[in-house]
């Protein structure tokens, strides 16, 4: 078990590394930095001074050691635009994405699981069909189509909710439900295949044969098996709670982490955008191995291999 | 002796396609039948039909009495209880008929709560002795395994730990064997009849391995496309086939005596449910088979005492196989 997990932290360190050198090199690629935050009008001497101010004078691989160097002491660089530390910027714009993702994660979950069990247990039934039906276009939608339509109906038609901004919990209903419609139909998806696959194995026939009641039969035979698929797709959902709203964020104007990205990359504010990619990388490599965690507990012969490995 | 189990006119249909088309067995207590036929003969579908084991989209009709009682569309709850309590089950492959996330305690604890009037540490204690039963040792420690810590051969046995869980009066073995190398088989199989003996449970060997139905059972019953086409006392059975169907089964069988001879393979396949012949369903493959054939399909008649078949040609195959021996 120790070395199954050892193995998984060392792959995910890697993963961070891959992650922020690809970023840092693609940034550095794209556009100049002084260019972008003074403007094309600047004189060539202030642009040459801003240039030399944040070392971006030095030869690339110069500037990738200083960077993991400056990380190694746990210091993630200040903003271009405001001289701030990113690190700062980035933490301060946390509690108003998580305003969003979790409730929409929740609501996912409480949406998406049980639409999913119901469709798999009537497979074929009215409600399976148009649960499907809902899954399909929830899936193929564009979240920013979704916004609109829903900015077009509530807010615009009906004027029942307001279509931007952060000003009261209203404004947060528009955002979390375009965010839950979308991931709770991946859900239903997923969780309906997985409770069907379940459904077809011989030992819920075994079940059956010796006489456990059906509803039993559905909660402690198949329910557990399909936890197995299930906590997968669930696993990367808890990865998107940082960054995961970022075309939401755009449309409702919602001062988020999403948004703050947006406005970096397009300032090519270095320091703030790593830092965000930095975090996402992060958030998404401990979903993943809380998920290989989960795989141990709910599959024991996950946990034997794990053992003998 | 009183019935046990009596089907009539069992009768299956998958979307349309029929793929059980009357079956008819009448069983005793204590009885061990052999039911043989090829894949998709309908072995299974009997007696998954009977227990109300069949996907909702498949159409049963007919009769099913357990002790005189109906239970074909019986309600849920009285069919939980004859599932296991009276009627259990074990199927073909092992490794995949045992859940892989619960410990063999719960799966058999499980049974042993449904079935039986046990408290506490009398489950745990019963579950033990069942595994001791079957033969697996250090039991006490191995109800904590889960079953891909078991082999296959054991797996099967902790099925029929569960099986018998329920004290059932009839065991339904599918094929119990087929997945298990040949000396796991004979354990298996060996395991079976002494507890049939002991406990005297009828059973229901179902398999495609002639051998091993002479071997343990009483009667055999051969199935063909849905339909039951001959049913004899084992040996009788094996020694003189009436069906052409049987006939072929046991002609491609290899002698262990006597001279060598090439073995005779039935001709052509078994056709496809959705496009019955009419009449009999094995005449397209019958060197016997002649105009009436293709009329009417036969009905099970009884030729003997404790025998019957299922051809208008019954007297005259019998005579041609007679023909054949004296060769």
């Amino acid at each position: 078990m120790g070395r199954y997990f050892a193995i998984r932290i060392g792959r995910a360190a890697l993963t961070i590394v891959l992650v922020v050198t690809f970023a840092f090199v693609v940034l550095r690629l794209s556009g100049d930095p002084a260019l972008m935050i003074l403007g094309p009008e600047a004189p060539p001497e202030v642009l040459a001074a801003f240039r030399k101010a944040w070392g971006l004078d030095d030869p690339i691989w110069a500037q990738y050691f200083d960077y993991f160097g400056a990380i190694a002491k746990g210091e993630l660089g200040r903003s271009m635009r405001d001289g701030r530390p990113a690190i700062e910027l980035v933490l301060e714009r946390i509690p108003a994405t998580l305003a969003l993702t979790l409730p929409a994660f929740a609501f996912k979950v409480a949406l998406g699981i049980p639409a999913g069990i119901y469709a798999a247990l009537h497979r074929g039934s009215g409600i399976d069909r148009a649960v499907m039906m809902t899954a399909v276009a929830g899936f193929t939608v564009p979240s920013f189509v979704l916004a609109l339509v829903l900015v077009l109906v509530f807010a615009v038609q009906l004027g029942w909710l307001p279509s931007g901004g952060q000003d009261s919990w209203r404004h947060a209903i528009l955002p979390i439900a375009t965010l839950s419609l979308g991931g709770a139909a991946v859900l239903a998806r997923f969780t309906r295949s997985a409770m069907l696959e379940v459904l077809g194995q011989p030992y819920i026939r075994t079940a059956s044969a010796k006489g456990v009641p059906w509803r039993k039969v559905v909660t402690s035979h198949a329910l557990p098996n399909a936890a197995i698929p299930t906590v997968t797709i669930l696993g990367f959902m808890v990865g998107t709670l940082i960054a995961g709203a970022v075309v939401v964020e755009s449309v409702f104007a919602w001062p988020g982490v999403g948004r703050l990205l947006v406005v970096a990359v397009a300032n090519r504010d270095l320091a703030v955008v790593q830092c965000i990619l930095l975090l996402v990388a992060m958030t998404m490599v401990t979903s993943n191995l809380i998920v290989d965690f989960l795989y141990g507990f709910l599959d024991p012969r996950l946990r034997t291999k794990g053992a003998h490995a | 002796m009183p019935q046990l189990v009596s089907i009539e006119d069992l009768r299956v249909a998958f979307n349309g396609v029929p793929v059980l088309r009357g079956v008819d067995i009448a069983l005793q207590k204590g009885e061990a039948l052999g039911l043989v036929g090829e894949s998709g003969s309908g072995k299974s579908v009997t007696w998954l039909a009977a227990l109300g084991l069949l996907p909702r989209h498949a159409r049963v009709s007919g009769s099913v009495r357990l002790e005189g009682r109906e239970i074909l569309g019986a309600p849920a709850a009285e069919l939980d209880h004859v599932r296991g309590g009276r009627v259990a089950m074990i199927f073909q492959d092992p490794a995949s008929a045992l859940n892989p996330v619960l410990t063999i305690r719960r799966q058999l604890c499980e049974a042993l709560a449904l079935h039986r009037d046990l408290q506490g540490n009398a489950v745990k204690a019963e579950a033990r002795r069942l595994l001791d039963l079957v033969g697996i040792p250090d039991a006490a420690r191995r109800l904590e395994a889960y079953p891909h810590e078991f082999s296959g051969g054991q797996v099967q046995r902790i099925m029929i730990a569960m099986a018998l869980a329920g004290n059932p009066d009839l065991l339904i073995a599918d094929e119990p064997t087929t997945a298990l190398d040949a000396t796991i088989q004979a354990q298996i199989l060996e395991l079976l009849s002494t507890i049939r003996s002991e406990l005297n449970m009828a059973m229901v060997l179902i398999s495609h391995d002639l051998g091993v139905v002479a071997e343990n059972c009483d009667r055999v019953a051969v199935m063909y496309a849905g339909r039951i086409v001959e049913e004899a006392p084992s040996n009788q059975l094996f020694a003189d086939p009436v069906h052409p169907y049987a006939q072929g089964l046991i002609g491609a069988l290899p002698p262990l005596d006597g001279p060598r001879r090439r073995l005779t393979a039935i001709p052509g396949t078994v056709p496809d449910p959705a496009h019955m012949p009419g009449g009999c369903a094995f005449a397209p493959r019958c060197a016997l088979a002649s105009d009436p054939c293709g009329l009417a399909a036969p009905s099970l008649a009884p030729i003997a005492d404790d025998r019957s078949v299922a051809c208008i040609r019954a007297e005259s195959s019998r005579r041609a196989l007679l023909g054949i021996a004296a060769e």
